[in-house]
């Protein structure tokens, strides 16, 4: 067990900074102040804990006096007016002249904002990135631009549908600029639309859309969601291709990015740092606005009980998660899947920074970490997640069993500061049905690389070396991304490759509730209940192992002493 | 004597169909099978003998007339009663270990001057198998008049015979037959050394054709379409000869496997990720050949769905009556060839008799292993339901072993633990 003190109260943490100070960025009225997350130490009185299982729930207890659940923080405050904010924003920008200063009639100018794999879950509309498109266009007609282009930095993502850029953007600027080819998807291969920029110190090239290399100003539009988002990142990934991607997105980078959400330890963030100063170099203008948002996924309705700390349910609430559970139980996994992907999550704007890239990150950063930061004390031998129904790379799509492998050991296990919350060593248990199932629209390189690549080995090292290159260049991956909405055929080797540091870190995964068969292929071992995984996990760890349970969503981030 | 005998009992056949309907490979007794004993059959003419069957293979062809599934088309070149076993390793008059060239032509039926196809050496492809002195009946093992190797004594023609060197032991003796085929079909595929293969089925016939490409015409690559994990090991085993690695996986990937292999484009229905949710997905390009081993509508749908514009697609199993749509046999101008047996094969110029080349791959390749079980002719029933299933059963060729009528089946691990090593 951890040095952890052990208490059967809550004990608070401190979570951060106090908010920028910027006049428009005022709080909105809260009735009563959000608490902060917090370590609460399990003992008999602790009632049984809700994991997520992708489009299912569990309730589950955990052992008395070996455990510990890491909650997030409540929701902050939102901006009380996000328009005024963000318009805000861009007259006073951070380390850089307002943007009217940088509109000129004749400019070529391009924004770019992010894919719809943020924010996780899609936001009630408008959507973020509409409020703020629609403000940087408006200064735009009053300078008389006209040559605009406003380009989706997927990356290798799959292309957004038209109704997913019109749920992103709005119909007003969908309908003013798609029909003229003015709104679209980045093409990263295009062999017309990229231009190569240079290389860094380290050998990195750097590659860019040709549209946004050539404009006089790129603006790039970004939510926050995590701390990983945002930074030279934007730009240096989202609207690269293969060949500059795969100079960070690679074993090895990862393995020395510990971790990948805390971005002063990150390889990951350094390389896209380094590509980015080529940018700068080569004349390319960002104006760079970042957003965060709160963590308020569920709202008031129904679903807010899952937000809830489970010894605050009420009768009402238990009533409520029984209603919701059993319901959901009892549908198909293709109506779950629907009611889940339809859930719009009512987040609150609560910071918006535009300006210079690195300065804007920096406060951008901060206001992450006062949302989703938990102080805890030591490490456990077991970490515990429950995976939720939704990813960065399954919206309204399916989350195949890579895609569970990448949210676990992934996104999951990095989101920590200082150190893992598990032991070098330790185990990590996760809870998700993890069918053999994947959308052939979607994901069809997948399908390949659990079929062809994971039957030969689950070593990322041999992976990268032995397939990476005949999955990056293969043609039809290669044409049904460009054409159809597939990510692209390289996608699923960054999802493993997401994974590598914790599968180095790590002596076994566990996937309680998992299809046997495909969890043996990802090369964990399946359990049915968590009982049995817990005995599993004790074969390697000895008797009476810690355990930490990271609750999550909402999203919370270990800051590990 | 003691023989399994056919006869033509129409109710027979159906109550078989339907009992391998309802419970395949399940043992039944239903059906036109029947354990006789007979009186010794007359000699066709003065140059036929009498050999004593040592051990007679069950082959797909046989389950499929024991089964009622045979097509009608064989209901002219076949005469009953028969007894079926057309691989077959003998003893002869003189005490000689031989095996069996079953196919029945102008030679052994004592026709002349020969036929076209017989002149050429091309006997699998004789125009009499009606004439002459025998009843109708394509091979030895269809023929009233012959016998077949699932009895104790059958008859045969010299010309039929080929001795089995001392080194071989019966097994092996036994695998000749179904390898001749094997390579029969291998070497009609004209196999080029820069070409990609697929093989789809790993039965008996896919890993003899498999063995022979590796002997006589190794491609570039070779795709194998495997339902098991034993004909999988032996089919990467068999083809080492191979520019590149064989890649091997389960049937319905097949189509996936093949088009990231090659390189190609998957044209499917939105919404399908595996072949049997869109019967009309298919490559853009492909394999250049395609052999299928199995012989069934899946199967060559699956090979015209794989195989490249203008590529060839070689039909090694025996189909039957199947329902395939052809159109991309005609919008891709794919050329659909039988392989029917053997006769003489050219290598390097040189005609040789398929059965010769046969017994000198069995011996290299060591292919007496995949004869996986053996039954006495008394356990009939069983047998034949273990050659249904010998695949998800851990086994390759099932026979009938005619030395110890009642001794109970060989140990099925003998193949298992060929394969792994």
């Amino acid at each position: 067990m951890s040095q952890q003190p052990r208490s059967h109260q809550p004990r608070s943490t401190s979570t951060g900074k106090s908010a920028s100070g910027q006049p428009a960025q005022r709080r909105g009225k809260q009735l009563a102040a959000p608490r902060p997350g917090l370590v609460l130490d399990v003992d008999r009185s602790t009632p049984p804990v809700l994991l997520h299982s992708g489009e299912q729930f569990r309730l589950e207890r955990l052992p008395a006096g070996r455990s510990r659940i890491i909650y997030p923080p409540e929701p902050l405050p939102g901006l009380e007016h996000p328009d005024e904010a963000i318009r805000d924003a861009l007259l006073n920008p951070v380390d850089s002249d307002p943007l009217p200063a940088q509109l000129f009639a004749g400019m070529k100018l391009t924004i770019a904002f992010d894919d719809i794999s943020l924010p996780l879950p899609k936001m009630r509309r408008p959507d973020i990135r509409q409020r703020v498109i629609e403000a940087v266009l408006d200064l735009a007609a009053d300078a008389g631009v006209d040559d605009i282009h406003i380009i989706a930095a997927l990356a290798l993502h799959r292309r957004m549908t038209e109704a997913e850029l019109r749920y992103c953007l709005g119909d007003r600027i969908y309908d003013a600029f798609a029909p003229r080819g003015q709104l679209y998807n980045h093409d990263a291969e295009d062999p017309d639309g990229m231009v190569m920029l240079g290389e860094t110190r380290h050998g990195e090239e750097v590659q860019m859309s040709k549209r946004a290399a050539e404009s006089d100003l790129i603006i790039y539009v970004n939510i926050n969601l995590v701390s990983m988002d945002g930074g030279w990142k934007s730009t240096a990934t989202g609207l690269s291709g293969y060949q500059g991607i795969r100079h960070h997105h690679n074993v090895k980078t990862m393995r020395n990015t510990k971790s990948f959400m805390d971005q002063e330890n990150s390889e990951l963030h350094r390389s896209n740092w380094r590509q980015g100063d080529v940018l700068r170099s080569a004349g390319i203008n960002v104006f760079q606005i970042e957003t965060t948002v709160n963590n308020d996924l569920f709202g008031d309705g129904p679903l807010s009980v899952l937000a809830k700390r489970e010894w605050e349910w009420s009768a009402r609430d238990r009533a409520t998660f029984l209603g919701v559970k059993t319901g959901l139980d009892r549908l198909p996994p293709s109506s779950r899947r629907r009611i889940l992907h339809s859930w719009e999550a009512p987040y609150a704007l609560t910071s918006v920074h535009a300006g210079e890239v690195e300065a804007v990150h920096k406060l951008t950063t901060a206001e992450v970490y006062k949302q989703q930061l938990v102080s805890v004390e030591g490490q456990t031998d077991i970490v515990l997640y429950g995976l939720p129904y939704v990813g960065p790379y399954n919206v309204n799509s399916i989350m195949n069993p890579i895609l569970v492998m990448c949210l676990g050991l992934g996104y999951f296990f990095n989101m920590y500061k200082g150190k893992p919350v598990v032991r070098e060593g330790g185990v990590l248990i996760m809870t998700h049905p993890t069918t053999n199932e994947f959308h052939p629209v979607h994901h069809p390189s997948y399908i390949d690389f659990f079929e062809q690549v994971l039957a030969e080995t689950t070593d990322p090292i041999q992976i990268e070396q032995r397939f990476e290159t005949s999955f990056a260049t293969d043609e039809w991956y290669r044409h049904l991304y460009r054409t159809s909405h597939a990510y692209h055929g390289v996608h699923p080797f960054y999802m493993w490759y997401w994974g590598s540091h914790a599968l180095e870190h790590l002596s076994q995964v566990i996937i309680v509730g998992g299809d046997p068969a495909t969890v043996r292929r990802l090369g964990f071992r399946p359990a049915s209940t968590l009982a049995d995984a817990l005995e599993m996990a004790s074969e390697v760890l000895g008797p009476e192992p810690s355990i930490t349970y990271v609750k999550n969503p909402p999203l919370g981030m270990a800051d590990v002493t | 004597m003691k023989a399994l005998v056919v006869d033509y009992e129409i109710a027979r056949f159906g109550a078989a169909l339907i009992a391998n309907t309802l419970r395949p490979s399940t043992p039944t007794r239903l059906g036109p099978l029947k354990l006789k004993e007979l009186p010794q059959a007359d000699l066709p003419n003065a140059e036929w003998v009498r050999i004593a069957p040592r051990m007679a293979g069950i082959c797909g062809s046989d389950l499929a007339t024991v089964h009622g599934q045979s097509s009608r088309w064989f209901e002219t070149i076949v005469s009953f009663p028969f007894t079926p076993g057309h691989e077959v390793v003998a003893d002869d008059p003189n005490g000689q270990r031989v095996v069996v060239e079953p196919v029945l032509g102008c030679v052994a039926r004592g026709l002349s001057p020969l036929c076209t196809a017989c002149a050429d050496g091309r006997l699998g492809n004789c125009e009499r198998i009606t004439h002459g002195c025998l009843e109708a009946g394509l091979q030895t093992g269809f023929c009233c008049d012959t016998g077949g190797g699932w009895s104790t004594e059958m008859l045969a023609h010299p010309s039929q015979l080929h001795p089995v060197p001392d080194e071989l032991s019966d097994s092996d003796a036994v695998m000749i037959e179904p390898t001749a085929c094997g390579l029969h079909a291998a070497l009609s595929a004209d196999v080029q050394p820069d070409e990609t293969v697929v093989v789809i089925g790993a039965g008996t016939l896919g890993l003899t054709t498999i063995a022979a490409l590796n002997r006589w015409s190794p491609p570039k690559q070779l795709i194998l379409a495997a339902k098991y994990a034993h004909q999988q090991s032996f089919g990467r085993e068999f083809s080492t000869a191979c520019a590149k690695p064989t890649v091997v996986c389960e049937p319905p990937k097949l189509i996936r496997v093949v088009r990231s292999t090659v390189g190609t484009h998957l044209l499917s229905s939105e919404g399908s990720v595996h072949p049997e949710d869109d019967p009309y997905s298919r490559l853009t390009g492909g394999a250049d050949v395609t052999i299928d081993c199995v012989g069934s509508a899946e199967s060559l749908r699956t090979a015209l769905a794989v195989t490249r514009p203008g590529g060839r697609v070689i039909m090694v199993g025996m189909p039957g009556v199947q329902t395939v749509d052809l159109t991309p046999l005609w919008q891709r101008e794919i050329s659909l060839t039988g392989a029917y047996t053997y006769g003489t094969e050219i290598i390097q110029g040189t005609p040789i008799r398929s059965f010769d080349l046969a017994a000198e791959l069995v011996a290299a390749a060591d292919l007496g292993r995949l004869v996986s079980a053996t039954y006495p002719l008394t356990r009939f029933p069983e047998a034949l339901a273990h050659a249904s299933s010998s695949g998800s059963r851990g086994g390759i060729k099932i026979a009938f072993d005619l030395h110890s009528p009642d001794y109970p089946a060989a140990p099925m691990l003998s193949t298992r633990k060929a394969a792994r090593r």
